[in-house]
C-alpha cells in the first residue's frame, strides 16, 4: 500500500490544528505544527517518489472515494503519483517546508501569526491536491483552492487598502482563466465521456482530428486558464500586485508553486496539446512576448519585490515558450530550477526587507553586503543562477529552452532571438538589483543602518539550502552536449510526454548559441556593474536620453491603464449611469414602489367596509344571499 | 287542509322577522333569539314540503337543524356569557374590536 493520501492529509491536519487551536495555544505551538506537517508531507513524497520509480509503468494510484456516479460516468477522488506529479510533489513540499521554516522568523510578532500558518498549510494542501488529482475535477478543486489561499494571503494585511485591492484583483483575473478551464472541461467531457487525464491523453489522438478546430478550441480555452494562473499576457497584471502579501507568500505561491499550475496543466495534457499546432504556436508567441515584456518592465522598477515579481512573470514566459515548442521536459526542468532560485531570491529580499524595517525601495538601500553577509552571498548565487552564468542551475534549463526555441519544428530563430534578448535583460535587472541593494554607498537612514544585523537562523537556514539547490539543481538535467552526466530528467520522463518530430540544428550550432548567451549574460552583468556599482551618473544620463522608453518601462507599458480604459471605465460608466441611475432607480424601483402603492391605495379604499360591527356584516351577508338567489332563479 | 302557500308565506314572514331582528336589534340575546327564529322558519318550510311531497327527507333535515341549533345555543350562550363578564354589556355595537 502506498498511502498517497497521507501527503495532502498532513497539511490539512496542520490547517485544522493551526486554525482551531493556534490562537489559544500561541506562537510556539503554531511554529512547531506549521512546518512539521509540511516536513512530514515532504518525507512521504520522497518515499512515494522512489516507490513510483520502481513500479512498472511508473504510476501509483489510490482510490479514496467515489464522488459522482451517473450511468457510465464516474468521478472518483483518486490520487495518482506519476513522473510529473512526483516531481511537483517534491518541489511543492520541499520548498514549502523551507518557506514554512523561514516564516517562523519572518512573521515573528505579527498579528494573526496562527492565521498565516493556517492559510499557508491550507495552500500546500490544495496545491498537493492539484497535482495529485487524476481527473480534471479534482485538479480544479485544487486549482480553485490555491486561488482562494492566494487571495487570503495577498490580503493578509487586509486593513491596508492596497492589499485588499490586490487580493481582489488577483482573484478576479483568475476567474477569467477559470472560465476557460471549465468550458474546456465541459467540451472534453462531451467528446471523451470522461474527465480523467489518462483517458484523455490516451484517446486524444484517436478521437480528435490533428489540427482540427475542436481540439484547437479546447486547448486554447485550457491555455486561457493557464495564462490566468501562471500570469501570462493578457492576464499577468495581478502577479506584481500580489506582492502586497508577506514575502514568504510571494516566494511560495507567487514564484515557486502556484503560478506553475498552468504549466503543470499544459504538461499533463501534452498529448492533447500537440494535436493543435495552432495552439502550440500561440503558446510559444505568448510565452516569448510575456518574457520580453515583463523583463523590459523589471529593468526600471525600484521596489525590490516588484523586480522579482516581473522577473517571475518573465521566467514563466520562458517556461511557456518551452512548452509551446514541444520541449515539455525542459519546461518542467525550468519550473524546478526556477522554483529553487526564485524562492531563494524572494526569501533573500524578505531578509533584506526585514533587516531594514520593511523598506522595499531599492533607492534607499545600498552597501548592505557587509551587514547581511549570508543574505548577500545566497542572493548573489541565486542571481547568478537566474542570469545563466555557466554551471548554475538556471544556465542548464534556460539554455536548453533557448536551444529548443531555435531547433524544434515548432520553433524558429525569432523565438530564440526574443529569448536571447530576454536572457540579457534578465541578467541586467538582476545584477542591477544586487548592486543597488548590497553595493555602493548606503542611502539608508544612518540610525537604521547602524542597527542592521543578519537575520535569525530560521531565515538563513532556508536561504543556504536553497542556495545549494540553486547552484547544483541544474545537474538533474544536464543537456547532452556536455557529456558530463546522463540527463536524469529525460530518463525520468521517457515516454511520458507526447513525442514531437526531431528538430534540426547541429551540435556546433548549439555550442555557438550557448557561447553567445553566456557572453551576453556576462556583458549584462558588466553593464549593471558599470551603471550601478558606484554613482549613477551614467544611469541618469541614459535615462535622460531615453526618457520615453524609461517612462514606458516604469509605467509597465501602461497595461493597467489600458485595462482601466478598456474594461473598468466602460463598465463603471455603464453601471453608474445606465444600470444604477436609469435602470435601477427608474425601472426596478418604480415597479416595486408602484406595486406597493397600488396595494396600499386599494386597501385604504375598501378598508372602512370592515368596521367591526357584526350587524353590518349581517346586512351585507343577507344582501349577498339575495343577489345569489336572484341570479340562480 | 291549509294550502301550502299559506304556510310558506308564514315561514317567509318568520324568516324576515328573524333577519330584521338580527340586523336591527342591539341586544345580543335578542339577536341570538332571532337567529333561532330564522332556523325554525326554515324548519317550517321543510316540514311543509315534506308533507306536500310526501317524502321523509325534509324531516331528516329538520332533525339535523335542531341538533345544530342546540349545539349553537350552547356555544353561543357560553360566548355571550364570557363577553359579558369582561365588558359588562350586551350591546353588540360595543363588540367591535375585530377590525382594521
Amino acid at each position: 500500500m502506498s498511502q498517497i493520501w497521507l501527503v495532502p492529509a498532513f497539511p490539512l491536519l496542520g490547517f485544522i490544528l493551526n486554525g482551531t487551536l493556534g490562537k489559544r495555544f500561541g506562537t510556539n505551538f503554531v511554529s512547531i505544527v506549521g512546518p512539521i506537517v509540511i516536513g512530514l508531507a515532504f518525507a512521504q513524497s520522497l518515499v512515494l517518489f522512489f516507490q513510483m520509480l520502481n513500479v512498472e509503468g511508473n504510476v501509483l494510484s489510490e482510490h479514496l472515494y467515489t464522488w459522482i456516479k451517473s450511468g457510465n460516468f464516474e468521478v472518483g477522488i483518486n490520487l495518482q503519483v506519476d513522473q510529473l506529479s512526483g516531481l511537483y510533489l517534491l518541489v511543492i513540499s520541499g520548498i514549502g517546508f523551507l518557506i514554512h521554516v523561514y516564516s517562523i522568523g519572518y512573521m515573528k510578532g505579527e498579528e494573526g501569526y496562527y492565521r498565516f500558518f493556517a492559510y499557508l498549510n491550507l495552500f500546500v494542501f490544495f496545491m498537493l491536491i492539484l497535482v495529485l488529482g487524476d481527473s480534471f475535477l479534482l485538479m480544479f478543486v485544487g486549482w480553485e483552492g490555491v486561488g482562494l489561499c492566494s487571495y487570503l494571503l495577498i490580503g493578509y494585511y487586509f486593513e491596508k487598502n492596497s492589499a485588499a485591492n490586490a487580493a481582489k484583483k488577483a482573484f478576479l483575473f483568475n476567474r477569467v482563466g477559470d472560465f476557460g478551464v471549465l468550458s474546456a472541461v465541459l467540451m472534453i467531457f462531451l467528446i471523451f465521456g470522461s474527465i480523467e487525464f489518462n483517458t484523455v491523453n490516451n484517446e486524444a489522438a484517436s478521437k480528435l482530428e490533428h489540427g482540427g478546430i475542436i481540439v484547437t478550441i479546447i486547448t486554447l480555452l485550457l491555455f486561457l486558464g493557464a495564462t490566468g494562473k501562471s500570469a501570462q499576457i493578457p492576464l499577468f497584471v495581478w502577479l506584481p500586485d500580489a506582492m502586497e502579501g508577506p514575502t514568504p507568500v510571494s516566494a511560495l505561491i507567487h514564484a515557486a508553486t502556484m503560478v506553475t499550475a498552468g504549466l503543470y496543466m499544459v504538461a499533463r495534457l501534452s498529448h492533447l496539446f500537440v494535436l493543435a499546432p495552432l495552439t502550440m504556436n500561440i503558446i510559444t508567441i505568448i510565452g516569448a512576448l510575456t518574457a520580453l515584456l515583463a523583463a523590459s518592465i523589471a529593468i526600471t522598477q525600484t521596489d525590490i519585490k516588484r523586480v522579482l515579481a516581473y522577473s517571475t512573470v518573465s521566467q514563466l514566459g520562458y517556461m511557456f515558450l518551452a512548452m509551446g515548442v514541444g520541449a515539455f521536459t525542459t519546461g518542467v526542468f525550468h519550473v524546478m530550477t526556477h522554483a529553487f532560485f526564485k524562492a531563494l531570491l524572494f526569501l533573500g529580499s524578505g531578509s533584506v526587507i526585514l533587516a531594514i524595517h520593511h523598506e522595499q525601495d531599492m533607492r534607499k538601500m545600498g552597501a548592505l553586503k557587509n551587514k547581511l553577509p549570508i543574505t548577500y552571498l545566497t542572493m548573489l548565487l541565486g542571481t547568478m543562477a537566474i542570469s545563466g552564468i555557466p554551471f548554475f542551475s538556471g544556465f542548464f534549463s534556460k539554455d536548453e529552452i533557448l536551444w529548443y526555441a531555435y531547433s524544434s519544428p515548432f520553433g524558429s530563430a525569432w523565438f530564440w532571438g526574443i529569448g536571447f534578448l530576454t536572457a540579457g535583460l534578465t541578467a541586467f535587472y538582476m545584477f542591477r538589483m544586487i548592486y543597488l541593494t548590497f553595493h555602493g554607498e548606503s542611502r539608508l537612514d544612518k540610525h537604521v543602518f547602524k542597527n542592521v544585523s543578519e537575520s535569525t537562523v530560521s531565515i538563513t537556514f532556508p536561504l543556504v539550502v536553497l542556495a545549494i539547490l540553486s547552484v547544483f539543481g541544474g545537474f538533474f538535467g544536464v543537456p547532452h552536449i556536455f557529456h558530463l552526466l546522463p540527463n536524469s530528467l529525460e530518463i525520468l520522463f521517457k515516454g511520458f510526454f507526447a513525442e514531437i518530430p526531431k528538430g534540426h540544428g547541429t551540435v556546433t550550432t548549439e555550442w555557438i548559441l550557448m557561447i553567445f548567451s553566456v557572453l551576453l549574460a556576462f556583458l549584462a552583468w558588466y553593464i549593471a556593474y558599470r551603471l550601478y556599482q558606484s554613482g549613477f551618473e551614467i544611469a541618469y544620463s541614459l535615462r535622460k536620453k531615453w526618457e520615453w522608453a524609461y517612462k514606458i518601462s516604469l509605467n509597465k507599458w501602461y497595461v493597467d491603464e489600458l485595462y482601466n480604459f478598456l474594461l473598468i471605465k466602460p463598465v463603471h460608466l455603464l453601471t453608474n449611469h445606465f444600470l444604477w441611475r436609469f435602470f435601477d432607480l427608474n425601472v426596478l424601483d418604480r415597479i416595486v414602489n408602484s406595486s406597493g402603492t397600488a396595494v396600499r391605495t386599494s386597501g385604504n379604499t375598501i378598508r372602512p367596509l370592515q368596521n367591526g360591527l357584526t350587524q353590518n356584516y349581517a346586512i351585507i351577508f343577507t344582501f349577498g344571499t339575495f343577489l345569489i338567489l336572484l341570479y340562480l332563479i | 287542509m291549509i294550502p301550502v302557500e299559506h304556510i310558506l308565506l308564514l315561514s317567509a314572514l318568520l324568516f324576515t322577522v328573524g333577519v330584521l331582528g338580527v340586523v336591527l336589534r342591539r341586544n345580543v340575546i335578542v339577536i341570538f333569539m332571532s337567529i333561532e327564529l330564522m332556523l325554525n322558519a326554515v324548519n317550517l318550510s321543510f316540514v311543509t314540503f315534506s308533507r306536500s311531497l310526501d317524502s321523509m327527507s325534509g324531516v331528516v333535515f329538520i332533525f339535523f337543524i335542531i341538533v345544530v341549533a342546540a349545539a349553537e345555543a350552547v356555544v353561543g350562550l357560553a360566548i355571550i356569557l364570557s363577553i359579558y363578564r369582561t365588558r359588562n354589556s350586551l350591546d353588540i355595537e360595543e363588540f367591535n374590536l375585530l377590525k382594521w
